[in-house]
């Protein structure tokens, strides 16, 4: 998609060269291949109509013929608005103390926690002034009790202490689903030993609609219970609602109004199509939404729902869902998710993925290696074995620049990679140092230790060669290099576009070898 | 809007929804309008909104075009004839029929993604059966995700029907080999087996599909007879994708269209239509067991234009 929005903003602007100025019109038909990219990764059709209006606005005052490269500086351009329309600004600070300020009625200061310090997905008040209360609202089945426990692990994991309340009386099972999910996050001792507690009154569900407005009061009994327990936040997981059902949709509105929830988060479920606007502004209208989270963003979905959400809501995007076990919560990063929409690869989540497993002098010595195409297939194995923890295979490759779409047919097995680390553990320490040396006796042997055969063998001595060879040209750019090279790009910068246009280049020329590769070990 | 009349008047225990007060004011961008390039970039635009998805709404306003141009189309209430004629074309009458085994238990395998209303779905097909006094069992397939097993056992108890699970945690193929077992020697008309949401992205979890539906395969005849994707309406393009990957999966023999009750309109299957050939069999319209309905796309398309007059809130 990257390329093909690239190839085409060159193609119209080739038209243009000779020509003096740029008109209006030479801009919008530019812009048609983005509003059907829009379109296709389930923009709203009238939020697309307003993003593209802004895109030529900005077009316009830049000038963009004047550049070398006016396909690429209108990426930038698209790329930069696309961030912004995501909520990616530097005012977020200021958000966020603006928010601060305006929620709790009078209850103090509320100081932020989050990783960074600098853009806080969750605050909380200062812990003499009683639980921090969080309310989680949305549409049936959007992830809201997953996503509690989500919070929950990621609240203990920073040493919080939660309580649950289980105020969805009416989707059957619902309170036994909160119960063992805060059972779970309890149990977790790698998270810590901060308590998490659930409030759960199962006595008071009943059948669809007949227990509508019993939650109020399970919700204040659930914050009563925290203070006396002395928890710092209380998350309260509300039953999935139509916006257009008004008994169930008030009900919400008197749980914020009994219990004044410090924030209030709308989760949404990622694939949602055009409809998204429709119930976020309900939802909006009603509560004054706080922050947004968008679940299940491990899909395949473009998740253009994330740009019309924020947009008739102005809340801020606070957390992404990816994956249905309870570590599989991401802060949320508006360059990422642009980068997504227009299928630019996300290098900066591989990136952020990569950090956990790798230790920061590990990195750097190995990428001094690779640099100097010194890597051996002990390195290989050991790069291997991290990736494995990072994820599956797919998902990872999925975040590569240009990768994601020509994977769209291949199967990437991640049981192949237990196959090469037999062949590599079979190899002595000379052929794990330099692989050359690799004969046919000496593949013979391999195959016949690893239980593989010597065409396997083979083929993973020639990928490592391609492999090691392609480190060796990217080990020069190092994940800053690359981080900068995303970002300059946003700002539409010539010369970083260089080195961005560089990296989208050689993820276009790996591609295909990548993928017959695969192929041909299916 | 005649699609949701029946619903609506089936209001429960003073449960009105805003539906009705939101919609008053519902009416159709069609009808009572001279047919011209404005209109028609009007219903363009509506087709999009509606998730028909850009390639498939294309296809249609060529057509509707290629009328206009050629004359026989003129009036809205002419192109809105000639959508319902083209869309129901893509869903034949005997296409949204329910299979069934010709003796034994039929099976019916229900999938889709996380959340999409799988569980829900399946106590409305069960209430619809046993109201036709079929005897039904439900297989609880979903080991997985928590509380799963114990929400489609209070369905099971809810309708009067035996529940066969397993441990939490467990191989859900065998599951479904022990309700194939107990299908069998109780005599049922119809086994419906939940599964866990699974995103059509993850291969070991579409592996473990295509082995539950071997295992069912192997010991009933013809099994599993029906095999549903549930979709959430409100659900994007990337519906498409997942009709396609579970297609290939597990050989879907039709759509559920679930959560059509709110102001999402489902539009995605008419692209998925194309592309794909599988029909859409039911509609779900609310979370108890009565809402349900068979799909007619004659509302269906009607609803596909509809919007309300009312000032937007
Ligand atoms: N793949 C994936 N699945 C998710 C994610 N978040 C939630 N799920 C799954 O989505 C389904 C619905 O999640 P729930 O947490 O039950 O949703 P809910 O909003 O509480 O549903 P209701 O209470 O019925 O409205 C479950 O199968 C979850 O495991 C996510 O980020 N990725
Ligand atoms: N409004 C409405 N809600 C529905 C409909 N069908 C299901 N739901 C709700 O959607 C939510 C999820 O439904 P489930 O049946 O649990 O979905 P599932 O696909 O089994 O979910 P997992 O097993 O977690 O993947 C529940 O809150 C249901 O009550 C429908 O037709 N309309
Ligand atoms: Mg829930
Ligand atoms: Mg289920």
């Amino acid at each position: 998609m990257f390329e093909r929005l690239s190839d085409s903003f060159n193609s119209v602007f080739r038209k243009l060269s000779g020509q003096s100025s740029i008109s209006e019109s030479n801009v919008r038909e530019a812009m048609q291949d983005v509003r059907t990219a829009l379109l296709e990764a389930d923009v709203h059709y009238e939020v697309v109509e307003k993003f593209c209006d802004s895109v030529v606005q900005e077009a316009l005052g830049r000038e963009v013929t004047k550049s070398l490269k006016p396909g690429q500086e209108m990426i930038g351009v698209v790329y930069d608005r696309l961030v912004e329309f995501l909520g990616g600004d530097p005012g977020a600070w200021k958000q966020a103390e603006d928010m601060a300020a305006s929620t709790g009625a009078g209850q103090g200061p509320v100081l932020p926690i989050g990783l960074s310090g600098e853009h806080p997905p969750i605050m909380h008040l200062p812990s003499d002034q009683g639980p921090t209360v969080i309310m989680m609202c949305g549409l049936q089945g959007s992830g809201k009790t997953t996503t509690c426990g989500k919070l929950a692990a990621y609240l203990k994991k920073r040493g919080r202490s939660v309580m649950l309340v289980a105020a969805d009386l009416q989707r059957p099972a619902a309170v036994e689903q909160l119960q063992t999910v805060g059972a779970q996050v309890a149990q977790d001792e790698t998270l810590g030993s901060a308590k998490v507690l659930v409030h759960a009154e199962p006595d008071k569900t009943a059948e669809y609609g007949k227990a509508v407005g019993v939650a109020v009061q399970v919700c204040r009994r659930g914050v009563e219970e925290a203070r006396k327990q002395g928890i710092d936040t209380v998350i309260l997981d509300t039953a999935g609602r139509l916006h257009v059902n008004d008994a169930l949709m008030e009900e919400l509105n008197q749980v914020n109004k009994t219990l004044r929830p410090h924030q209030i988060f709308l989760i949404v479920d990622a694939m949602t199509g055009q409809d998204a606007v429709n119930s976020a502004k309900a939802f909006h209208e009603r509560l004054e939404v706080d922050g947004i989270i968008l679940t299940k963003f491990d899909s395949d979905t473009r998740g253009g729902a994330a740009i019309s959400v924020k947009h008739v809501t102005g809340a801020p995007i606070k957390f992404i869902g990816v994956g249905e076990k309870l570590g599989a919560l991401e802060e949320f990063h508006p360059s990422r998710i642009a980068s997504r929409i227009l299928g630019m690869g996300d290098v900066l989540s591989l990136v952020e993925k990569a950090r956990h497993e790798v230790s920061e002098e590990e990195a750097e010595a190995l990428q001094a290696k690779l640099a100097k195409g010194e890597m051996t297939m002990d390195d290989f194995l050991k790069q291997l074995r991290t990736i494995r923890r990072m994820g599956p295979l797919k998902q990872l490759l999925g975040l590569l620049p240009g990768i994601g779409a020509a994977l769209k047919d291949v199967h990437v097995e991640d049981k192949q990679l237990d196959r090469i680390e037999a062949i590599v553990n079979s190899m002595n320490r000379e052929e794990r140092k330099t692989p050359d040396v690799l004969d046919n006796s000496r593949r013979k042997r391999i195959a016949s230790g690893s239980g593989t055969s010597q065409n396997e063998v083979g083929q993973l001595a020639k990928q490592f060669a391609a492999v090691s060879k392609l480190f060796k040209q990217m080990g020069s750019m190092s994940s800053k290099a690359q981080v900068d090279a995303v970002r300059a790009m946003g700002a539409g910068a010539g010369a970083g576009l260089g080195g961005m246009g560089g990296f989208g280049k050689k993820g276009s020329s790996y591609t295909p070898s990548i993928k017959s590769k695969f192929k041909k070990r299916k | 809007m005649s699609f949701f009349k029946n619903v609506i008047s089936r209001l429960k225990d003073g449960l009105v929804k805003t539906r009705q007060s939101l919609t008053r004011g519902l009416r159709s961008l069609l009808v009572g309008r001279v047919l011209d390039d404005q209109l028609i970039a009007e219903l363009e635009s509506a087709l999009i909104q509606a998730d028909v998805g850009v390639v498939a709404t294309r296809q249609l306003i060529a057509g509707v075009r290629e009328g206009y141009l050629a004359g026989r189309l003129k009036r809205g209430e002419d192109v809105l004839d000639y959508l319902k004629r083209e869309i129901k074309a893509m869903w034949p009458e005997h296409d949204r029929q329910l299979r069934s085994a010709p003796s034994g238990p039929t099976v019916i395998l229900v999938t889709g993604i996380n959340g999409a209303g799988k569980t829900t779905s399946i106590s409305k097909l069960c209430a619809t059966l046993r109201n036709q006094n079929k005897k039904v069992i439900l297989a609880a397939c979903d080991t997985f995700r928590a509380g799963a097993v114990r929400q489609l056992e209070i369905w099971g108890e809810r309708l009067g029907v035996e529940v066969i699970k397993g441990q939490q945690g467990g191989d859900p193929a065998s599951v479904a080999f022990d309700a194939c077992k107990a299908a069998l020697a109780r005599n049922a008309d119809v086994l419906i087996i939940d599964t866990a949401g699974r995103l059509h992205t993850q291969d070991p979890l579409m592996r473990q599909l295509a082995k539950i539906r071997s295992v069912i395969a192997r010991q009933i005849e013809g099994a599993p007879h029906e095999t549903l994707l549930v979709l959430d309406a409100t659900s994007g393009q990337n519906a498409l994708r997942q009709a396609e990957e579970f297609a290939k999966t597990a050989d879907l023999t039709g759509i559920f269209l679930a959560k059509l009750d709110g102001t999402a309109k489902g539009g995605i299957v008419v692209a998925i239509r194309s592309a794909t050939n599988i029909p859409v069999k039911f509609v779900g319209l609310g979370e108890t067991p009565d809402d349900i309905q068979p799909f007619d796309p004659d509302s269906f398309v009607e609803a596909l234009f509809e919007t309300e007059s009312a000032v937007e809130v």
